[in-house]
């Protein structure tokens, strides 16, 4: 801590070497407030890290990846709600991402930002990244009902409502990729005789893959990790068959370690937790591809 | 354009040549293309209106059977009792507390972090501190619950400090809650203080001031607007987060006395509720949109409050 001071007065510190009291017994505790702050929330990760590898370091094993869920803790596995996982993520992945993109070009390259209704579907996809997650549970609820669908737990339905959740920051991230994209290649493209829609294919896409890439893995991660509006669907089931379908029905990763967790026996809480380092493992996995992508691919313009 | 100038003949008419090829023949795919990107972004809008009359009609069969005055000033909930109640009190009063004690955690911290990352911490440092800070907005929220539940619930209350409390409290979820929404918080008001042109706090240092007066007299009031919509941002997730308070704050639906007891919130009560078999139509299955709703519009509200407030006292430079 004391570093941090120190290289603070020293002339070569940007921003601080020109303030000077900071030395006095106030700033001094200040600093050591805010500091805390931070080493409070460091410690939390910590601790909520390594709680969970003890307690599910021991069930962090095969069987977790081959066994059905059972009623006994020392039989149980998760592979269902794995592979529910992998179909629920997959089936949004494809339903949204286009539909994603498709919505950010129209609203960064031909809307008209002067007309009303082009700023009511900004400030309504602005509105609609706050709506709680729970909301497009009841949401994909309702439509399934509406379309006179019986068993709700389908993973058709659950893909419905992690898109409709995602969607909103899909096209807040691909927005900010295209607008990086400098006008002077949309200008060039133009001058060589493209179309507004050529130019958009050919050029600003291609640029701004990347950034499309690391915002749509990462809302995915998001996605991945979302229990309530699963759970609003019915998704806590006991599956003894592994999700092999869109109209299957299925249970995810999150849901599982929610089941587990709210179980009383011990050996279920140690299930729960190993479920939860894969389920943190996968996230990392995710989290670290997008940052590689955004570092590796990224054109600085 | 000086270079075409100079070089004259049939390109010395770049304005005639250029509207033509503007305009082009028609492109009928490309009509069709644009109609495409259109509906899509037009979807959005269907998705709010969709959510809207998804919690609406059923939510009015709902008022049908039970009077709104009923549902917001009851304080008794008990749907699934045979003397069914739908005083939607309790929930409400579960719902503030967690809320509170997740802004008690979040604002604190998440602002002191935000002048750390802002104010004090060399473009070196921040580069490392800020991606482990926002790793806690990344932890899936059923591991926060998890957490919650097995680690602050039952070993720091019960075990080592032997708090009188059961299985759940309001405070083991209010507290987690509270570490989830700090980066929210953090990054968002630190985004409003690296705004705050340097000039000011070159006029401050000048006046002698050190950095903890700068950061607070200066740079804070300057980023109010910012800062206010970071926190309110971090309430309407408090109120909408669902797994941590269905794991750790109980299923009791009764009225919050203490932060030591449990409680149901709203969210808490739809996750629950769901969790059972209610056939479409029945009373059971509209209670859930009826307080899906309220949530709904209590988040809303929150967003236009936090729109207004930045638009008014946003500081132009």
């Amino acid at each position: 801590m004391t570093s941090i001071i120190d290289r603070g007065t020293t002339p070569l510190g940007h921003r601080r070497s020109k303030f000077s009291g900071e030395r006095t017994p106030r700033a001094l505790i200040f600093l050591v407030l805010i500091w805390a702050c931070l080493a409070f929330s460091f410690l939390f990760l910590l601790i909520l890290i390594v709680t969970t590898f003890i307690d599910g370091a021991d069930r962090f094993t095969l069987s977790l990846f081959t066994e059905y869920p059972a009623s006994s803790p020392d039989r149980a596995g998760a592979r269902p709600a794995i592979i529910g996982s992998a179909w629920v993520i997959g089936t949004t992945a494809v339903l949204t991402i286009p539909l994603g993109v498709a919505a950010a070009i129209h609203l960064e390259e031909f809307a008209d930002k002067r007309k009303w209704y082009n700023r009511v579907i900004e400030l309504n996809v602005q509105n609609l990244a706050a709506v709680p997650a729970i909301v497009y549970g009841l949401l994909a609820l309702a439509v399934l009902s509406f379309l006179g669908v019986q068993n709700k737990n389908i993973v058709i339905g659950g893909a419905l409502a992690l898109g409709l959740l995602i969607l909103p920051v899909i096209i807040i991230s691909t927005r900010e990729a295209i607008r990086s994209v400098p006008i002077e290649i949309r200008q060039g493209s133009m001058a060589l005789g493209a179309s507004k829609w050529q130019t958009v294919w050919r050029q600003v896409l291609p640029a701004s893959v990347p950034g499309i890439a690391t915002g749509s893995i990462l809302a995915l991660s998001r996605a991945l990790g979302e229990a309530a509006p699963l759970l609003v669907l019915g998704a806590l089931v006991f599956l003894s068959f592994d999700p092999n379908g869109l109209l299957s029905g299925f249970t995810t990763m999150p849901i599982q370690i929610f089941d587990w967790t709210s179980r009383p026996q011990a050996g279920f809480q140690e299930l729960a937790a190993a479920t939860s380092i894969l389920l943190l493992g996968l996230l990392v996995i995710m989290n670290g591809l997008a940052i590689f992508i955004r570092n590796r691919f990224q054109t600085r313009w | 354009m000086t270079l075409v100038k100079e070089s004259g003949g049939p390109a010395s008419a770049p304005g005639r040549q250029a509207q033509t090829q503007f305009k082009g023949r028609k492109r009928y795919g490309e009509l069709i293309i644009i109609t495409v990107l259109r509906s899509a972004a037009i979807l959005t809008v269907l998705t709010t209106i969709g959510i809207v009359l998804a919690l609406l009609i059923p939510a009015l069969g709902f008022f049908q059977q039970v009077p709104v005055t009923d549902f917001l000033f009851g304080d008794r909930w008990a749907p699934r009792f045979a003397d069914a109640s739908f005083g939607v009190i309790p929930l409400i009063t579960a719902t503030i507390w967690t809320t509170c004690i997740a802004l008690l955690v979040a604002i604190p911290i998440g602002l002191g972090a935000a002048v750390l990352l802002s104010e004090y911490a060399k473009p070196g440092l921040r580069k490392v501190l800020k991606p482990i800070l926002e790793i806690l907005a990344g932890v899936p929220t059923v591991v926060y619950g998890y957490f919650a539940l097995t680690f602050v619930q039952g070993t720091i209350f019960r075990d080592w400090l032997k708090l009188e409390t059961g299985a759940f409290s309001v405070l083991a979820a209010g507290l987690v809650m509270g570490v989830m929404i700090v980066p929210t918080i953090a990054s968002i008001s630190e985004d409003a203080m690296n705004a705050v042109p340097q000039s000011l706090r070159q006029g401050s240092a000048a006046l002698g001031a050190n950095r903890m007066q700068t950061s607070i007299r200066v740079v804070f009031p300057a980023a109010l607007s910012g800062i206010v919509a970071a926190v309110v941002l971090g309430v309407s997730r408090a109120i909408g987060e669902t797994m941590i308070v269905a794991l750790a704050a109980g299923n009791q639906a009764r009225i919050v006395g203490g932060p030591l007891e449990e409680g149901q919130t709203m969210t808490g009560f739809i996750a629950n509720a769901a969790l059972g078999d209610s056939r479409v139509g029945s009373l059971e299955y509209d209670t859930l949109f009826a307080v899906g709703l309220l949530l709904f519009f209590v988040t809303l509200l929150i967003n236009f409050i936090s729109i207004q407030f930045v638009r008014r006292f946003r500081e132009e430079y």
